[in-house]
């Protein structure tokens, strides 16, 4: 177990299994606003579906909850850890050692082989060049890639694009997963893939994973979902419906 | 759909003759088929005698119809629950779907939160199917799609009947 991981999960048993909590989040772009003050609670382990129409705010909170934009009001907590009052430096390492991102369009560094963006979070945590891409080529066999280590993100298919995007988000053991419409660029068996892959991989390391998406077929691969309308988040539990 | 529920749920919003109520009925909820008068005779004759509608006694000079019929507390009771109740997650739900969303606009019910409990029930019976594929023969996925398909093309209808509650409730408070 990773030191980080350690410090999560201590943190996580302290606080009755809360890993990602978002209390009255505001965030607006110019006089737009996108998020109206948004309560959100993720336990750790479970993977969360963010679900809304276009335009609801859902990749708004995304950004919020993984420290990647700050709320102009509100707190966002993560372990324990108030991070939307951390400094831009500890957001970025926390980004970088503890949470992993999946987005719509892979987003693989093109001048970079398939394995060498698969390796990158390690190799900016620090991790030796040989050791990062032993690492990174085991993920190769385990989503089906064999032989593509070599190529660049032109020469890959979209769904090869998107499971090493997958393999580069989960290869240094994130405790949090954040998948940004991860399937959106797919066909509908391709995305079944990558959703199987991105299930088995959270479930085997135990990782969090919170995921935008606007197809149902991918959110119920979710162990529950909250619906973003209007810059809000509402829980969907079968039987009743509720903030 | 429940002829019954629904004509309970027109009863709440006020009291009415068989007539008005059927009329009322079949501009909301039976524009292809009408709905017989003496179905909803029977179902008014039913209904009050388990006692969910009371019938007023009846008005003179107005012809042979003119009872006008009010909903009882049993009645709201059961109509409510109705409501609240999703309905099973199977394929042409749109009818009782649709019946609830108006009804619950024109009383001015929360029809959103009806809409998101419908969700929360096809979304369990996506996860439960899903979890089939993961875990079963090919021939169960492959029915299992078959399944998840339905049921989406359930979810996106009622996404786009939420994207439409303003003008619809509109349309049902004209």
């Amino acid at each position: 177990m990773s030191v980080a991981r350690a410090i999560g999960v201590v943190a996580v048993l302290n606080g009755g299994g809360r890993l990602i909590e978002a209390r009255g989040v505001v965030r607006s772009f110019g006089q737009t606003p996108a998020l109206r003050g948004v309560d959100l609670t993720v336990n750790a382990g479970e993977i969360l579906a963010v679900m809304g129409p276009s335009g609801s705010g859902k990749s708004t909170l995304l950004h919020c909850l993984a420290g990647i934009l700050t709320p102009n009001s509100g707190e966002i907590w993560f372990a324990g850890r108030r991070i939307d009052t951390m400094g831009e430096k500890e957001r970025s390492e926390l980004r970088r050692d503890r949470f992993g991102f999946v987005f719509q369009f892979g987003q693989l560094v093109p001048e970079l082989t398939a394995e060498e963006n698969v390796a990158l979070p390690l190799l900016l945590a620090g991790v030796r060049r040989s050791g990062a891409l032993a690492r990174a080529r085991e993920w190769f066999h385990r989503l089906d890639l064999d032989g593509l280590q070599g190529r660049r993100s032109g020469e890959l298919s979209g769904g090869q694009a998107q499971r090493v995007a997958l393999a580069r988000a989960v290869v240094a053991e994130p405790e949090v997963l954040f998948a940004d419409e991860p399937t959106g660029s797919l066909d509908s068996l391709t995305g079944e893939q990558v959703m199987n892959l991105l299930v088995d991989a959270a479930r085997a390391q135990g990782t969090t994973v919170i995921l935008v998406t606007h197809e149902p077929r991918v959110a119920a691969y979710a162990d529950r979902e909250v619906i973003v309308r209007d810059g809000r988040a509402t829980s969907l539990v079968a039987g009743q419906a509720g903030s | 759909m429940s002829v019954a529920l629904t004509l309970l749920g027109l009863l709440e919003r006020e009291p009415m003759h068989g007539y008005d109520l059927k009329r009322r009925y079949d501009f909301w909820f039976a524009t292809d088929k009408p709905l017989p008068f003496g179905q909803v005779y029977s179902t008014l004759g039913r209904l009050a005698r388990d006692g969910k509608v009371v019938a007023g006694d009846v008005e003179r000079g107005s012809g042979p119809d003119r009872k006008r019929y009010a909903i009882t507390d049993m009645g709201v009771t059961e109509f409510e629950a109705w409501l609240t109740e999703p309905a099973a997650p199977e394929p042409h739900l749109q009818t009782v779907l649709l019946a609830k969303v108006v009804l619950a606009l024109m009383l001015g019910r929360p029809a959103e939160r009806y809409l998101d409990i419908q969700r929360a029930a096809h979304l369990s019976r996506m996860r439960e199917l899903t979890e089939v594929k993961r875990s079963g023969k090919l021939v169960d996925a492959l029915l299992a799609d078959h399944g998840l398909f339905h049921l989406e093309a359930d979810l996106r209808f009622i996404d786009l009947t939420a994207a439409r509650l303003s003008a619809l409730e509109e349309a049902v408070r004209a």
